[in-house]
C-alpha cells in the first residue's frame, strides 16, 4: 500500500527530529563536527517536506487527519484551508519549527566569519531547542494524529477564523520568536567559544534586527485586527495575550541598541548576552502563555496542564542551560571597554535601562494577578489602569532621550553643537504643546507632553535624515525613532481628541458630534454566505457635504452559532470614523455607539515605519558586514563616527 | 565562579516553580455556583416524551449520590464527554440529564447518536434548573449526595483524565 | 596604566549593574502601589454580603443575568438587571450598549462600583462567548491563535469613557 501524504508527513517530522539530535551533538566532538551544517540543511527540508504534507491534507480536506476533521471544512474559502494550518494548537506549534527549521537552514548556508566551531555550536543550539519542541510535537500534540473511521466533514466552520488580520498576524510574530532563538543560539556558541566581541556582535545583529521588525508587524497586525473586529473601538487592551507579545520585543529592542554598543565599542558584553537569553526566555514565556491558557480570562477554561507542563518544562529547561553556560562562562568573557556617561553609549544604556523598567512593569502587571490568587486566592484583574499609569510616563521620557541620543558621539562626551542641533526640536514640541492647549484647549499634561515629545522626536529624526553622509544604518534609525514618533503622535491624539457619544436613535433621526451630523438612515437585514445580519446605514456629513456612510452590522452566524458586531469604520483624514451597531430597545429605537478618533492611523503607520527601518538597517548591516569582510584590514581600528 | 552568576538561575527556578504551581488550576472568572454545600434547588421538568422527567424530590431519596448532568444537542464540548459519561454510568453511578434550551427531536438525535447514559432526562427549555442549580453553562456536571445536598461542581467537559477523580469524590459522599 | 584603565573598568561596571537594578527596582516601586492602586477584584454577589469592598472601588461583579430581570429605562441605553449566583443577588445599571451574548440566564461580568445604597453601577459588560464551555482547541482557535485577538473570545462593550 502507498503511504499517504499525511503518513510520509508524519514520518519526515520523526526523520527531522533524528536530524535535530544530530545538530545538537556535532559541535561535542571534532569527528562530527562536519555533520552539524548537512544536517541543518536535511531538517530544514525535512520540516519543509511535513509542513506541505499538512498543508496538502487540508487542500484534500484529509478528515482522516483529525486536525483537519476538526479545524476545516470543504466549504472554506481556498486561502483559509492555507492559512487554517496555523489556526490550532498543533498547527501553529508545527508553523513554529518549520521557521525554526528554516532560520537552521539559513544559519548553515550564510557566511559566518566566526569560524566552523562557531557555527557548529550555533546550530547545536538550534538543534536542542527544535530537538525540545519536535518532542513538545511528536508526544504532546501530533498535528498529523488519525481518526478511524475518517469522518465525512469537518468541524471547521469558524467565521472568525475567517479573517486575514487574524491569519497573517500570527506567522509574523513567530518570525519574530523564531529571530530571537537565533540571537539566542549566537550567544549560547559565543559564550561557550569565549569569542564576545564586535566580530560576534556583527553577525548577530541583522538577526537581532530582522526578529525585532517581525516581532513590530505583528504586533502591528494583532493591534490592528483587534482594532476593526472587535468593535470596542480601542487598539490596545493589555490583554495577558498582548502583553506576551509585547515583552519579548521590549527585550528585542534593548537588544537591538546594546548589541550596537558591542558592536561599534566593544562595551556591554555580559549585559547583551543576558538580553539575548532574556529575549529567547521571554518569546517562550509568550508562547507558553497563549498555549497553556494559564493567564486567558473568560475562556482559559478547559486547559489541558499536560501540554502546559511540557511548554513550561521547555522554556525551564532550556533558558537554565543558557543560564548555566552564562553562570559557567561569563568569567571568561572579558571585560569590555569604557566610556564617558554623556557619550552615545551611555545614553544608550540608560535607554536599555528604561526599556527593562518598562518589561519588568509589564512582567509584573501580567503575572501579579497569578501571584494574588496562589497568595491568597483573590481573583483579580490587572487593566489599562495600571499598565497606562506606570508605562506612559517611561515611554515619554524614553522619546525624549531617544531624540539626543543619535547625535552623540561614540566614547567621548556631549560636545558644544548639541544644545544648537537641539534647539529646533525643542522650539517646535513647545509649540505642538502650546498649539494643543491654546486652539483645541487640551490641558492634560501627559497628554500635552505627548504632543511635544511625539514633536520634538519626530522633528530630531528628519534632522537626523537631513544630515550629510547619510548611511543605511542611520537612516534606519532615523525612520524607525520618526515610526515611534508617529506611534506616540496616534496614541495621544486618538485617546485625547476622541469623541465619543452613546444615542438610541430611530430611523431617520440623528446627532452631531465634533462637527460632524450622523444620521440613521435605514435598519436592514442583510445575509451572507453563512450568517444574516442586521445593518445600519449612517450617513455621515461635515458642513452640509457628505463625508462617508457607515454601515456597522450585528451579525448572527448560523454555524456554529455565533453573534459578532462588525464595526462600520471610515477613513477620514488620518483618523477614524467608527460606528457600532447596538440593539433595538423595544420601542422602535436602535442603540449607536460611535467615535471620531482623530490620527489614530498614525499608530499602524508608525509601526510599520519602524519596521521599515530595521530593515533598512538590516541592509546597512549586511553591506557593512560584507565590507568588513573584504577589507580585513578596516576592521581593526574601531570606527568612531564622530559627531560633526 | 561567584555565587551571584547563579541569581538568574534561581531567579528562573523561582518562576518555573511558581508557573509550574499554577498551572494546575487555571485562574480566570468563571463563576462558581453558591449551591455547592447547599441542598438541591426545588425544581420539577418535564421528560422526553414517554420517559419520565426529573425533579428535586428525585435526588437525595436515602441512595448513593448520583451526577447530575446539564447538557446540550448543541453543544460540541457535550458529545467529547459522552464517553467518559458512558464510562462514569458503567462504574455504577446513577446519572440524570438535564437538556437545556433545547427541542426533544434534537435531544432524541444527540443520544442515538452519542450514547444514552441517563437514568432520567428532564428538559429546561427556559433555563430555569440551570439557574437554580448555579450553573453558567453546558456540560456542566453537578454531584448531589444521598440527602439531597449538591457536594461538587464541574464546568466544562468532563476529560478522560477526571473519570476517576469523579468516581473518588462520588464514593467520599456515599 | 592598564592596571588603572581595567580597574575604572570595573567600576564602571559595578555602576552600570548598580543603575540596572535601580531600574528595575524603581520599576517595581512604581509598580506595585499602581497594583495596589488599580488592580480589580472579581466578586460574587454573595461575596459582596460576605466581604463587601471598600466604597467607591472599582471591581468586577460576576454572575448571571437572572431570568425576567432585564428591564430598560426610558433613555434606550440605560439597562438595569440582576445578577445571581444562586444564593444572592445584585441588582445592576449600565447605560451603554449591551454585548452579543448579554442574555437572560446568560455569564456576566461587569465592572463598576457598588453604591451606598447596594445597587453596582456598570462601566463595562462582559458576556460569555457562548453558552458551552469549549474543549480548550476550540476556545485557543476562536482568536487566540497567537495575539493580540484574545479578547475576541468574549464579547465586551463599554460605557461612554468620560
Amino acid at each position: 500500500m502507498i503511504p499517504s501524504p499525511a503518513e510520509l508527513g508524519h514520518l519526515a517530522l520523526w526523520l527531522a527530529a533524528a536530524t535535530a539530535l544530530v545538530m545538537a551533538a556535532a559541535p561535542l566532538h571534532a569527528a562530527l563536527a562536519g555533520l552539524a551544517r548537512p544536517a541543518a540543511v536535511t531538517h530544514g527540508l525535512l520540516l519543509v517536506a511535513a509542513y506541505a504534507a499538512m498543508t496538502h491534507a487540508f487542500l484534500v480536506s484529509d478528515f482522516s487527519v483529525s486536525l483537519v476533521a476538526t479545524n476545516s471544512h470543504t466549504a472554506k474559502p481556498l486561502l483559509y484551508k492555507v492559512t487554517g494550518v496555523w489556526a490550532n494548537h498543533e498547527g501553529s506549534m508545527l508553523l513554529w519549527v518549520l521557521i525554526l527549521g528554516l532560520a537552521g537552514l539559513a544559519v548553515a548556508l550564510v557566511p559566518l566569519p566566526l569560524g566552523p566551531a562557531f557555527r557548529a555550536r550555533t546550530l547545536g543550539s538550534l538543534g536542542v531547542v527544535a530537538l525540545g519542541f519536535l518532542a513538545f510535537l511528536l508526544f504532546a500534540s501530533n498535528p498529523f494524529a488519525r481518526l478511524d473511521p475518517a469522518p465525512p466533514e469537518g468541524l471547521g466552520l469558524n467565521p472568525l477564523l475567517q479573517d486575514p488580520g487574524l491569519a497573517f498576524h500570527p506567522p509574523t510574530l513567530y518570525l519574530g520568536y523564531v529571530g530571537l532563538v537565533v540571537a539566542f543560539a549566537l550567544a549560547v556558541a559565543a559564550l561557550l567559544d569565549g569569542k564576545v566581541g564586535p566580530a560576534w556582535a556583527k553577525a548577530t545583529r541583522p538577526w537581532v534586527t530582522l526578529a525585532w521588525a517581525f516581532l513590530t508587524l505583528g504586533i502591528a497586525l494583532g493591534s490592528w485586527w483587534a482594532y476593526y473586529e472587535l468593535g470596542w473601538g480601542g487598539w490596545w487592551f493589555w490583554d495577558p495575550v498582548e502583553n506576551a507579545a509585547l515583552m519579548p520585543w521590549l527585550a528585542a529592542t534593548a537588544l537591538l541598541h546594546s548589541i550596537r554598543v558591542l558592536e561599534t565599542r566593544d562595551a556591554l558584553r555580559n549585559w547583551t548576552l543576558m538580553l539575548a537569553i532574556a529575549g529567547f526566555a521571554l518569546s517562550m514565556l509568550g508562547t507558553f502563555i497563549v498555549r497553556s491558557g494559564l493567564l486567558t480570562s473568560v475562556h482559559a477554561f478547559a486547559v489541558d496542564p499536560t501540554r502546559g507542563l511540557f511548554l513550561l518544562a521547555l522554556l525551564v529547561g532550556l533558558t537554565a542551560w543558557a543560564l548555566l553556560v552564562w553562570a559557567l562562562r561569563a568569567p571568561k568573557v572579558a571585560e569590555g571597554a569604557r566610556f564617558a556617561a554623556t557619550s552615545r553609549e551611555g545614553l544608550l544604556v540608560v535607554n536599555n535601562l528604561l526599556l527593562m523598567a518598562l518589561l519588568a512593569i509589564v512582567f509584573i502587571g501580567t503575572l501579579y494577578p497569578l501571584a494574588l490568587e496562589a497568595w491568597n486566592g483573590r481573583q483579580i484583574s490587572v487593566g489599562p489602569p495600571y499598565f497606562n499609569a506606570t508605562t506612559v510616563p517611561l515611554v515619554l521620557l524614553l522619546a525624549v532621550l531617544m531624540g539626543v541620543g543619535p547625535f552623540l558621539a561614540w566614547k567621548r562626551g556631549a560636545t558644544k553643537g548639541l544644545g544648537r542641533r537641539l534647539l529646533l526640536p525643542g522650539l517646535l514640541a513647545t509649540l505642538a504643546a502650546l498649539a494643543m492647549l491654546g486652539l483645541l484647549g487640551v490641558t492634560g499634561v501627559l497628554t500635552l507632553l505627548g504632543f511635544a515629545a511625539a514633536a520634538w522626536l519626530a522633528v530630531a529624526s528628519l534632522q537626523l535624515l537631513a544630515r550629510r553622509g547619510l548611511t543605511l544604518g542611520r537612516a534606519g534609525t532615523a525612520l524607525a525613532h520618526l515610526g515611534v514618533a508617529l506611534t506616540i503622535l496616534g496614541a495621544t491624539a486618538s485617546g485625547a481628541l476622541q469623541r465619543e457619544a452613546l444615542v438610541s436613535l430611530r430611523v431617520g433621526e440623528g446627532f452631531e458630534i465634533a462637527g460632524f451630523t450622523v444620521t440613521l438612515e435605514d435598519v436592514a437585514p442583510k445575509a451572507g454566505p453563512n450568517w444574516t445580519a442586521l445593518e445600519a446605514t449612517l450617513a455621515v456629513q461635515r458642513e452640509g457635504a457628505p463625508v462617508a456612510t457607515l454601515r456597522p452590522q450585528s451579525r448572527t452566524y448560523t454555524s456554529p452559532p455565533m453573534e459578532t458586531t462588525e464595526a462600520g469604520i471610515a477613513m477620514w483624514r488620518a483618523g477614524d470614523l467608527y460606528g457600532v451597531l447596538g440593539k433595538p430597545d423595544g420601542s422602535g429605537r436602535w442603540q449607536i455607539h460611535f467615535w471620531v478618533k482623530p490620527l489614530i492611523h498614525f499608530i499602524w503607520w508608525g509601526a510599520l515605519l519602524m519596521a521599515a527601518g530595521g530593515v533598512l538597517a538590516l541592509g546597512g548591516a549586511l553591506r557593512f558586514a560584507q565590507l568588513g569582510r573584504r577589507r580585513p584590514a578596516a576592521r581593526a581600528a574601531p570606527v568612531p563616527l564622530p559627531a560633526e | 565562579m561567584s555565587p551571584a552568576r547563579l541569581l538568574p538561575l534561581l531567579a528562573l527556578a523561582a518562576l518555573g516553580l511558581f508557573l509550574a504551581a499554577n498551572l494546575g488550576r487555571p485562574q480566570q472568572a468563571t463563576i462558581r455556583s453558591a449551591m455547592v454545600g447547599k441542598p438541591v434547588p426545588a425544581f420539577a421538568l418535564p421528560g422526553l416524551g414517554d420517559r419520565p422527567g426529573l425533579a428535586s424530590t428525585d435526588l437525595g431519596g436515602g441512595e448513593g449520590p448520583v451526577l447530575v448532568n446539564f447538557f446540550a444537542s448543541w453543544c460540541l464540548p457535550c458529545r467529547v464527554e459522552a464517553p467518559q459519561l458512558k464510562a462514569l454510568a458503567d462504574a455504577g453511578i446513577p446519572i440524570h440529564g438535564i437538556a437545556l434550551r433545547d427541542s426533544p427531536e434534537d435531544i432524541r438525535a444527540f443520544l442515538a447518536r452519542h450514547g444514552d447514559p441517563f437514568r432520567r432526562i428532564g428538559l429546561d427549555r427556559d433555563g430555569q434548573a440551570a439557574i437554580a442549580f448555579g450553573s453558567s453553562g453546558v456540560p456542566e456536571t453537578f454531584l448531589v449526595d444521598g440527602r439531597g445536598v449538591i457536594r461538587l461542581q464541574h464546568q466544562g467537559e468532563i476529560r478522560p483524565e477526571q473519570v476517576a477523580e469523579i468516581l473518588r469524590e462520588a464514593r467520599r459522599w456515599r | 596604566m592598564a592596571a588603572e584603565v581595567r580597574r575604572s573598568a570595573r567600576n564602571q561596571r559595578l555602576v552600570l549593574a548598580g543603575l540596572a537594578l535601580a531600574a528595575v527596582v524603581g520599576a517595581g516601586l512604581l509598580a506595585i502601589p499602581a497594583l495596589e492602586d488599580k488592580a480589580t477584584f472579581f466578586y460574587a454577589p454573595s461575596d459582596l454580603a460576605a466581604n463587601p469592598p471598600a466604597p467607591g472601588a472599582r471591581i468586577r461583579l460576576g454572575g448571571l443575568v437572572k431570568d425576567g430581570s432585564v428591564s430598560r429605562e426610558n433613555d434606550g441605553l440605560t439597562l438595569v438587571f440582576t445578577v445571581t449566583d444562586g444564593a444572592r443577588e445584585t441588582r445592576v445599571r449600565y447605560t451603554g450598549l449591551v454585548p452579543d451574548l448579554f442574555r437572560e440566564g446568560q455569564g456576566v461580568v461587569a465592572t463598576g462600583r457598588l453604591g451606598p445604597d447596594g445597587g453596582f453601577a456598570a462601566e463595562e459588560l462582559l458576556a460569555k462567548h457562548d453558552e458551552t464551555y469549549m474543549p480548550p482547541e476550540v476556545a485557543k482557535s476562536l482568536g487566540r491563535a497567537g495575539g493580540a485577538g484574545a479578547a475576541g473570545a468574549m464579547h465586551r462593550t463599554g460605557s461612554l469613557s468620560e
